[in-house]
């Protein structure tokens, strides 16, 4: 009996000890070209940081770099994720949150996500609508705001060509008319094509981005499901780029592997479609880096039979593993940091905040539910030379989370305005902030 | 308290005790083969069963603990046997817990440990059930 006693303590001591999960590395090992990827970590008990949402105090702001100064440029939005600007210097933002979702996550580790999003400020209803900011005297705070679409179904991607606005629902594209200058558009929208959505739809958000000549749109679909975990089949049409025609609808996959794809953005210098993507979660706080990558015609990015080119996920059945696949898995080009949520992506230049952001990324990092110590919640700037990341992130904003742990906003979708600053959608702060140089 | 329960007459197990001392195995054993259910066929939803399943074994587990906690403090005679039955039900407790984490895993992170584990629980459970239904009274005998 004295020796259960005993095992029973070396078991409690092995639950304390399975506990700990912690960062092993400095987040900066996940950031690069060329990323640190130790081998996986499984603990017993899962790591979970969840940042508390507070919303900011009043007159409180994120902190901006050094010679940049952030004022708000909206409050009192509903969930504000994703931004577009358009061509008179209106900003369109998506207040939006993800859709009744009977499937997603049914087991009881879904149950204690449910919660954890809910502690996370997530878990609510979808304001469902677009809503039009203008700031027509330019002093850098939108002094009209107005309901430009409405009755959305979890709206996300928005951009503008050629006389219409395409807007991605978490279930379809639409198409509407879009003039200029207008505040609210009444017509009904022309459906382009269906997106892989369903009563599991776990990656929910659905970016959109049209080509230069307007005849054909990327639209990013995220994976089913962090790592297969809803099955394979699950996972039909997930984890890609999409190449749509814009009149027919009509598509193909552009890419795959890619397990969820949020911001997509060309870059300027060679035209190329460049994508920021989350990586699969729950191998430890170090694994796996979310990137940003080129985004090549037919090339598959490994999710979920691989991370970075050749390493294997093991969480596949090894019956369903494809080493073909494997083989032929693109490592992306620049790693963003471990859980970061990088989400949002868009290229300078920002003529606003100076010269020195002229070329390169800026990156919406929406922060981490599972490292250990949480990373991201910032939004940062990759500079780039010749259409390649050239040198390591700088901070742009920071300052999302209070001294013990909780967030105050959360930064997503990044945008540049028509006067060159870089607006930054925050969901948890329900605000649309504006950067520029500090005067 | 105990003195007048020894001079008492022999009375039955607790009918509730009882109950919650066998309630978890058909859970425990309904989360192993939900496992082996999703060993044979990667059917997620096998999975999420056998999460569920034992997670409500181990509400009756936890249940059954403490009424043997209780039990042990005003339990005499036959001391050892109803140590014998808390530690079975403190292991059977242990276990579970440690299945539902695993189980916790993503996809077939689970495997092969997921029905070992439920299978051991399952085994435990049984014996602390054994050990407790033909050993414990609420009152002693003399």
């Amino acid at each position: 009996m004295a020796r259960t006693h005993r095992d029973a303590c070396l078991l409690l001591a092995l639950l304390l000890a399975a506990c700990g999960d912690r960062a092993r590395l400095p987040l900066a090992a996940g950031i690069g070209p060329t990323p640190t990827l130790p081998p996986p970590v499984a603990t017993l008990i899962p790591t979970v940081k969840v940042a508390k949402a507070v919303h900011w105090p009043a007159g409180a702001t994120p902190v901006a770099a050094p010679g940049l100064r952030v004022e708000a440029f909206a409050t009192g939005l509903d969930h504000p994720r994703w931004l577009a600007v358009l061509p008179n210097g209106d900003v369109l933002v998506a207040e939006t949150n993800a859709p009744v979702r009977p499937r997603d996550n049914p087991g009881l580790k879904g149950w204690f996500f449910k919660m954890f999003q809910k502690k996370a400020g997530g878990g609510v209803p979808s304001a469902n609508r677009i809503t039009l900011l203008r700031d027509a005297d330019g002093d850098g705070v939108a002094e009209t705001r107005t309901v430009f679409l409405a009755g959305l179904t979890s709206p996300f991607g928005m951009q503008l060509s050629g006389g219409t606005l395409y807007v991605a629902d978490t279930d379809a594209v639409l198409a509407f008319p879009y003039r200029g200058g207008e505040t609210r558009i009444a017509v009904p929208g022309r459906k382009v094509v269906d997106l892989p959505a369903g009563p599991i739809n776990h990656h929910w958000t659905k970016n959109l981005l049209a080509t230069p000549d307007g005849t054909h749109l990327f639209v990013a679909i995220g994976s089913n499901s962090n790592v297969g975990d809803n099955g394979i089949p699950a996972e039909t049409e997930r984890a890609r780029i999409w190449l749509v025609d814009a009149a027919t609808g009509a598509h193909r996959p552009f890419a795959t592997g890619l397990r969820n794809p949020v911001g997509l953005a060309f870059e300027p210098e060679t035209g190329a479609l460049w994508t920021a993507v989350n990586e699969r979660d729950e191998i430890g706080s170090d694994l796996v880096p979310d990137y940003m990558t080129s985004v090549r015609d037919g090339g598959f990015y490994g999710w979920p039979f691989s991370y970075y080119g050749p390493h294997v996920e093991a969480r596949i059945r090894p019956a369903d593993r494809r080493p073909d696949l494997v083989a032929a898995a693109i490592a992306p080009d620049y790693a963003l940091g471990a859980h970061t949520a990088s989400l949002g992506l868009a290229f300078g230049p920002a003529p606003a905040l100076g010269p020195i952001y002229a070329r390169g990324a800026f990156v919406g990092q929406h922060g981490s539910w599972n490292r250990d110590p949480p990373s991201g919640y910032k939004v940062i700037f990759v500079p780039f030379a010749g259409g390649r990341p050239a040198g390591p992130p700088v901070d742009i904003l920071t300052g999302f989370l209070t001294a013990d742990g909780k967030s105050m906003g959360r930064p997503v979708g990044v945008a540049v305005d028509r006067s060159g600053a870089l607006l930054v959608a925050d969901d948890v702060g329900n605000t649309v902030w504006r950067v520029t140089a500090a005067r | 308290m105990a003195a007048s329960a020894e001079t008492g007459p022999a009375r039955p197990i607790h009918p509730l005790f009882a109950f919650l001392l066998a309630a978890d195995v058909p859970l425990f054993l309904g989360g192993l083969l939900s496992d082996l259910a999703y060993g044979r066929t990667a059917e997620p939803q096998w999975a999420n069963f056998a999460a569920w399943l034992i997670a409500g074994a181990m509400v009756f587990t936890g249940l059954a603990l403490l009424w043997a906690f209780i039990a042990l403090l005003l339990a005499r005679p036959r001391w050892g046997w109803v140590l014998l039955c808390f530690v079975l039900l403190l292991a059977t407790f242990a276990l579970g817990l440690v299945d539902n984490l695993h189980h916790a895993r993503d996809a077939w992170a689970i495997m092969p440990a997921a029905p070992i584990l439920s299978g051991i629980t399952s085994l435990v459970a049984l014996l602390a059930a054994a050990v407790g239904l033909s050993t414990i009274r609420t009152g002693n005998r003399t």
